[in-house]
């Protein structure tokens, strides 16, 4: 037998910072944050010395003082006596406008693209595959611009609308105007409405009639999911589903359509009045570009991911459950749906993170977003870059931030257990 | 005696599958024509693929290309078909090297041209395996003479840059055995670093005035077209694979300040749009830099893409990293390797493997998002289409213009994305 050494309590070295490995990755994360430091420290010595040397300095006030420039699509008041910093609001608004209805057709268009890219029929499949080619191997900036020109030049100018035997004529029963300024469309309109109700001392205002409707159509949505919820419990205790379909149908739609009535919901057509249409809702040609342009480009990426989403299902689910005895569309209902979503929900959100991004590339056909006023208009008449773009990139990061935080979620919520 | 059998003892000559279901008519059945839906679907395509195509050869196939203006275009295609709606490819004979080389010097387009072999043949050997080995030699080498081809100006510049290089290899070669790694690897980084803060500028000027050569000096508003979207979106993307790598260790990595600020970073980057990090180059970046710098806008747009792209690539890194099996962390450790062999040795080439489609589905982002530096000013292909068309022979062919330079696009992005497809089979079938 070996003896045994007495162990001398080690004395402390300096070389042992970098050699032992206790003390290793502490003086390793103490160098990388002096370095991190350091470099800040650099970085807002060279900034604050140059503005020294151009006489500026960092000031926010200028969000406050007349904008002198206009927004075509307004969503709130706004003229050119308005400030900066309502521009700025305004382009926000403008961005999750444009955002939000780009993330619908494209979700709508990239699951059907990427369903029937699975098809079975060649030529279907076929089809899909060049569509999904097409969009993503060519710049989205280039589909904007090609869909802007094609919107701008290709549909009648308003005053061929007019005479007694027009060049074009209003679609969809005269109520759509498809003109070379953009599409005219119905507004709603309320006769007997609540009016509107201004926030933050009148500084904006919102129409009650609109919070009133959406607040009883999410609680009707709300009470239709307590039936549901009902009609599982009861499937559970007595193996009998009830059949609520119908009561679930009318919990949704009977108050919200009683509302309308009450409110005496009707639609303002756009009329031609002199040299335009009046009336309606005027959606722009950039915005139609941009919303086609931003739809049809990501539902080329939510195809890919919705596809390989329902591969990522094993054809053994498929078949277990058939081997159960379960109904195909059950099946798809409650076996490869519920599998193929966890795979599917996480990137697709991000492509709606991606597709809020890209709504930047709106400044290049003069769509007044957050890019287009706070970043565009503003920084160019104040010549205050370092403030707008320090706001306008936490104003992004802000939205990815609650984007990514949905996603996390989900994640930890569907969090499947390994191994 | 006869062999008298109820059986058939000999096999009945083949016969060949009904007509209906072999050949072209069997393929249509099978695949078109199953049951009803499946033949309203076809049907349905075929007529959109009929209309659509109905409606773009005849666009296509028109003979203008030896057209000089619009209005040139518009007698021919009416005299052809009576109506003036066809393409006007006058503009694409008339401009494609500008499409292409940009403002560059036309007598001196040899230059790009040479640099894009070279970069096909530094590329080659990363590629395909057969092509000779000793190509990889070329690698150092290309940085330096491609900038210096593209840019012009005295030789010897590139060559001292390029003896810094050689100067770090030296020290790693003569320390190697003698001193710890981690000496060894700032005294194999520092070394040339110090020679090029210090030395390479008087060293460079000094010989240049005793022996003089240089070609002729090309500024960066000269570029333009192709040429600078593959100079901008090439060097970003070999530059962020390096820094997506270490971008995706930090934030795996153990060390809890390293991982904050690789996380930061990270996050950072992908939560804001790639146009206004470039207006940050075009506006910003100076004045972060010590007064009085003022360095090239070209330089400056690359850095900004090269850390958008790295931080996308950190993520489909990472996506790698999670994908590999924790059995082969494992066994890396058991078998007592140090954390950077294990990565270099085990993990990397397995996780980058795996993260294959998602590294190339990037490198074609990078690509496709260099046409936003139009936005700022810059005459990429997209921004080149303004130039053409405030020419006012040429004013209003928006399409062909844009075809043109989508199809520029799509060639280089197809083709990266089918190889990718190809070294994903090649490496499955190596398994």
């Amino acid at each position: 037998m070996a003896q045994h050494q007495d162990f001398k309590k080690p004395t402390f070295e300096l070389s042992m910072l970098l050699y032992d490995t206790r003390y290793r990755s502490t003086s390793f994360q103490v160098i990388a944050l002096i370095l991190f430091f350091s470099l800040i420290w650099w970085l807002v010595n060279n900034t604050m010395s140059n503005l020294a040397i151009t006489g500026k300095d960092i000031d926010f006030s200028f969000l406050v003082h007349e904008s002198n420039y206009d927004i075509n699509q307004r969503l709130l008041e706004y003229d050119s006596r308005s400030s900066h910093g309502r521009a700025a609001v305004l382009g926000v608004l403008n961005t999750l406008v444009l955002s939000a209805i780009g993330c619908v057709t494209a979700t709508i268009l990239g699951v059907f693209v990427g369903i029937a890219r699975l098809s079975k029929n060649w030529i279907v499949a076929r089809i899909m595959t060049v569509h999904i080619e097409i969009f993503r191997n060519v710049p989205l900036l280039l589909w904007i611009l090609l869909i802007m020109s094609m919107v701008a030049h290709s549909f009648p100018v308003p005053k061929h609308f007019r005479g007694a035997d027009p060049i074009a004529t209003m679609k969809l029963f005269d109520s759509v105007a498809l003109t070379n300024r953009g599409f005219y469309i119905p507004e709603p309109l309320f006769s007997n409405g609540f009016g509107d109700m201004g926030f933050f001392s009148n500084s904006f205002y919102i129409s009650i009639d609109l919070i009133v409707i959406l607040a009883i159509f999410i609680g009707s949505i709300w009470a239709s999911g307590k039936i549901k919820a009902r009609a599982k419990r009861i499937q559970e205790e007595t193996g009998i589903r009830p059949t609520t379909w119908y009561l679930r149908l009318g919990v949704i739609f009977i108050p919200t359509i009683l509302l309308l009535v009450y409110l005496g919901f009707y639609l303002g057509y756009p009329e031609l009045k002199g040299f335009n249409f009046k009336g309606g809702i005027h959606l722009r040609n950039s915005l139609i570009a941009l919303w086609i342009a931003l739809s049809l480009y990501t539902s080329a990426f939510i195809a890919e991911i919705v596809r390989s989403g329902i591969l990522a299902v094993s054809k053994g689910q498929t078949e277990a459950a058939g081997a159960l005895g379960i109904k195909p569309n059950v099946i798809m209902a409650l076996v490869i749906l519920p599998q193929a979503l966890k795979v599917i929900v996480p990137p697709l959100i991000s492509n709606y993170l991606n597709l809020t991004k890209n709504s930047s590339l709106a400044i290049a056909v003069g769509y007044m977003d957050l890019t287009g006023t706070l970043m565009g208009i503003t920084l160019n008449q104040t010549g205050r870059e370092l403030e707008t773009l320090l706001l306008g990139m936490s104003i992004y990061l802000t939205i990815s931030l609650l984007i990514s935080a949905v996603i996390n979620w989900y994640n930890r919520r569907n969090d499947m257990v390994e191994r | 005696m006869r062999n008298v059998s109820f059986v058939r003892s000999e096999m009945l000559a083949e016969q060949t599958p009904p007509l209906t279901s072999i050949g072209f008519i069997g393929w249509a059945r099978e695949n078109l024509f199953n049951g009803w839906f499946n033949s309203i679907l076809t049907v349905i395509s075929l007529y959109i693929v009929y209309s659509f195509l109905s409606f773009l050869i005849p666009w296509v196939l028109t003979p203008t290309w030896k057209a000089t203006s619009l209005n040139e275009c518009r007698e021919i295609n009416t005299a052809l078909t009576g109506h003036h709606s066809g393409a006007c490819w006058g503009v694409i004979t008339e401009r494609w090297p500008q499409f292409i080389f940009g403002f560059y010097d036309r007598d001196i387009l040899w230059r790009p041209i040479l640099v894009f072999v070279l970069f096909l043949a530094t590329i080659a050997p990363i590629l395909f395996e057969r092509v000779p080995r000793k190509l990889f030699l070329l690698g150092p080498v290309f940085p330096f003479l491609a900038v210096w081809l593209l840019w012009g100006g005295s030789i010897w510049s590139p060559v001292f840059s390029f003896l810094g290089l050689v100067l770090g290899y030296l020290v790693w070669r003569s320390l190697k055995e003698r001193v710890n790694a981690v000496i060894l690897l700032l005294s194999s980084i520092g070394v040339p670093i110090i020679w090029w803060m210090f030395l390479t500028e008087p060293a460079s000027g000094l010989l240049a005035e005793i022996i003089p050569y240089e070609i002729q000096v090309l500024p960066s508003r000269d570029f333009g077209g192709l040429l600078l979207s593959l100079t901008i979106g090439l060097t970003a993307i070999f530059c962020s694979l390096p820094i997506g790598i270490f971008l995706a260790l930090g934030r795996q990595s153990d060390l809890l300040i390293v991982k904050v600020l690789c996380v930061w970073f990270i996050e950072f980057i992908r939560g804001v749009p790639l146009i206004t990090l470039l207006f940050v180059a075009s506006t910003l970046l100076n004045i972060f830099m010590p007064p009085g710098t003022n360095f090239d806008i070209i330089m400056r747009v690359v850095i900004m893409v090269t850390l958008f792209s790295s931080a996308y690539m950190a993520e489909v890194v990472r996506g790698g990293l999670a994908g590999l099996d924790s059995g082969q962390y494992e066994a890396a450790n058991a078998l007592g390797f140090s954390y950077w062999k294990a990565q270099r040795l085990i993990i990397m080439p397995q996780a980058l493997k795996i993260s294959i489609p998602g590294i190339v589905s990037n490198f074609i982002g990078v690509l496709k998002d260099t046409t936003l530096v139009s936005v700022i000013g810059l005459f990429d292909p997209i921004g080149l289409t303004t130039v053409v068309l405030a020419d006012m022979r040429w004013n209003g062919v928006y399409w062909e213009l844009n075809v043109f330079v989508a199809l520029c696009f799509f060639v280089f992005c197809f083709s990266m994305s089918r190889y990718s497809m190809y070294l994903e089979r090649k490496l499955r079938k190596e398994n």
